[in-house]
């Protein structure tokens, strides 16, 4: 294992994903995926609903087991063993479309609960990594409200300092503005935005293309459950090649 | 005093209809609640005995201050009748204490677990220089009280794990949960006692005897435990998948995940339903009485056998309901407030 970390490490492949398939019951949603992600690169997966590209996030942390083929994260395998899966988890946030706070706890406790129980991290501690990532998604003012009480762009920052208190070398982000309101999507494409600039390992799914052409190093479209193109920003949406590429622009772009 | 008269005219006489059955009503009233007045409080007798009260026309208050020791502490010795005493005003103290969701802290949990042993420490005796008493001679109110407190403590954990066991991944555990809920639940909690008294010590191995007490009180939490695994899993099912997920995607394992995330959403879904099912278990632990177990009702009907008192049912048998209906009311009380603190939280 340690060998592989260090392999990884030099390599600077953070994710290595190796001939993975994957099916629920008898529909094959993922065919022969083959992805690496280097650290602190960012890419931005799009495609039509039913494409397999959340399937193809979650895989990664393991909220879906996939059949064959291999995943790699950081050096550990993702496979049933119950320690290396909550391991994995630890490392990598994940950051959904409907946000998903823990409607029965405040926003510091949504935020020290990971810290303290998986990290072992002291109370104290943890509150103080909690307010600093509030104050960096500009909503430490709320740290005492519940969830319930905090509008929809308000959730997903939450939701987003929930991961980034876990300290992960990856986040993964499924969708995190398709169920906001127009007027809140550009403060969470903000803070995601700040946090490409600091130099966060991300994998974005969503049709955010403003956000793919400023700050994906990557974009991959996907349909039918596979990559079927992959290119930088640029030549994705002025010279797509793959003609199912160019329908979808075409249908999102207008 | 205008619109007093126009609410009548407006609920009570609009319509030919409305107006009988008001008419019809009130008529009713006139006849019934007069005479049960003058027999409750006009001429009824409270301290008296009950020669007197067979020569009086209304109710016979006094059987309950005549025969209050019996009833409440059954045979239990009269002089070390102060051990149950103190222990039934520790319980409710600490059921009071309990109420206030602040001091719902860790030595709350410690306070229990030593005053439910204090308790059965003082009314068994045998320690520290207290006379031993047999349990045998446990009755009335604190027998009653000793089995539903225990039954229930211990019936909702159990319950909580059955629930859980039953959506378990693993078939075994799953196989086994469903066979004991509907099992259990397919039986009466009479036969349930019957076994426990009569079939149970049948596979015990000679000279080996489980206290009839304890038999009837496993018996009960078994048979509670059941029920409340139903209810809480409705609970469960009412949480939803993205719950588990975002648990799960911080690295939380399946007991942290319970334990932080999904069951204090559940157990606060369940709040009105399980608050039923402990309520009507309160009431059930009467059965006891089918194994010879004396408990507040069974204690109540010995002190009716008495010559002195024949005939005064009646008032004996309120006097015991009003014990009954202000634990209950106690019980729903308590959880409507649970409720509504919590519902300013979700």
């Amino acid at each position: 294992m340690t060998s592989k970390k260090e392999e990884s490490a030099t390599t600077g492949i953070i994710i290595e994903i190796i001939g993975m398939h994957k099916w629920f019951g008898d529909f094959h949603v993922l065919k022969d995926i083959n992805l690496n992600v280097r650290r602190q690169e960012r890419i931005v997966i799009c495609g039509p609903s039913g494409s397999g590209k959340s399937t193809l996030i979650r895989c990664i942390n393991r909220l879906e087991e996939h059949q064959r083929g291999r995943i790699i994260v950081d050096g550990i395998e993702s496979t049933n063993d119950l320690k290396n899966m909550e391991k994995t988890r630890a490392e990598v946030g994940m950051v959904f479309q409907h946000f998903i706070l823990f409607p029965h706890l405040t926003i510091l406790e949504n935020l020290t609960l990971g810290p303290i129980w998986v990290r072992q991290v002291p109370k104290a501690k943890a509150e103080e990594t909690a307010i600093y990532f509030l104050e960096k998604v500009h909503i430490a003012e709320q740290a005492l409200k519940y969830p319930g009480q905090l509008s929809g762009g308000q959730q997903q920052r939450v939701a987003i300092a929930r991961s980034l208190c876990m300290r992960p070398n990856v986040m993964l982000f499924d969708e995190p503005t398709s169920a906001l309101d127009p007027e809140m999507v550009k403060e969470v494409l903000d803070v995601m935005i700040d946090l490409a600039e600091e130099g966060m390992t991300m994998i974005v799914v969503s049709h955010e293309m403003g956000f793919a052409k400023s700050v994906a190093h990557r974009v991959l479209f996907m349909d039918f459950g596979q990559i079927l193109e992959e290119n930088t920003p640029q030549e994705f949406f002025e010279n797509p090649q793959h003609e199912r590429t160019q329908l979808f622009l075409s249908q999102i772009l207008h | 005093m205008i619109s007093l008269i126009g609410w009548v005219k407006a609920n009570l006489f609009n319509g030919v209809f409305n107006s009988i059955l008001t008419l019809v009503t009130l008529y009713l009233l006139w006849k019934s609640v007069p005479p049960l007045m003058r027999w409750a409080f006009v001429e009824s007798l409270w301290l008296s005995t009950g020669q007197e009260c067979h020569a009086a026309g209304g109710a016979c208050w006094s059987i309950i201050p005549g025969n209050i020791r019996f009833m409440l502490f059954g045979f239990y010795p009269a002089d070390q009748q102060w051990r149950p005493l103190a222990a039934m005003a520790f319980l409710i103290g600490l059921l009071f204490y309990r109420r206030d969701r602040r001091h719902w802290k860790k030595f709350l949990a410690y306070a229990w677990i030593v005053g439910l042993f204090g308790m059965g420490l003082r009314m068994r005796g045998g320690l520290l220089g207290l006379t031993p008493v047999e349990s045998t001679q446990w009755c009335g109110l604190p027998l009653t009280l000793v089995l539903s407190v225990f039954g229930l403590t211990a019936a909702y954990p159990l319950g909580v794990v059955l629930a859980l066991g039953r959506r378990s991944k693993m078939p075994a555990i799953k196989t086994l949960c469903i066979i004991y809920i509907e099992m259990i639940r397919g039986v009466p909690l009479i036969s349930l006692l019957f076994m426990s008294s009569v079939v149970f010590p049948l596979f015990l191995p000679e000279g080996i005897t489980v206290n009839k007490i304890l038999r009837a009180q496993v018996a009960i939490i078994l048979f509670t435990a059941a029920y409340i695994a139903e209810v809480v899993r409705g609970g469960l099912q009412g949480i939803s998948r993205g719950q588990y997920e975002a648990a799960e995607s911080l690295g939380l394992n399946y007991y942290l995940t319970m334990r932080l995330i999904v069951l204090p959403q559940a157990l606060k879904i369940v709040i009105p339903p399980s608050v039923s099912i402990l309520i009507s278990a309160f009431k059930d632990t009467s059965l006891v009485v089918i194994i010879a177990l004396f408990d507040l009702l069974r204690t109540t009907q010995t002190a009716l056998n008495d010559p002195q008192w024949m005939g005064f049912s009646a008032e004996a048998y309120i006097f015991i309901a009003l014990i009954y209906f202000l634990c209950c009311y106690f019980m729903s009380n308590y959880s409507r407030r649970l409720e509504k603190e919590l519902d300013r939280i979700l």
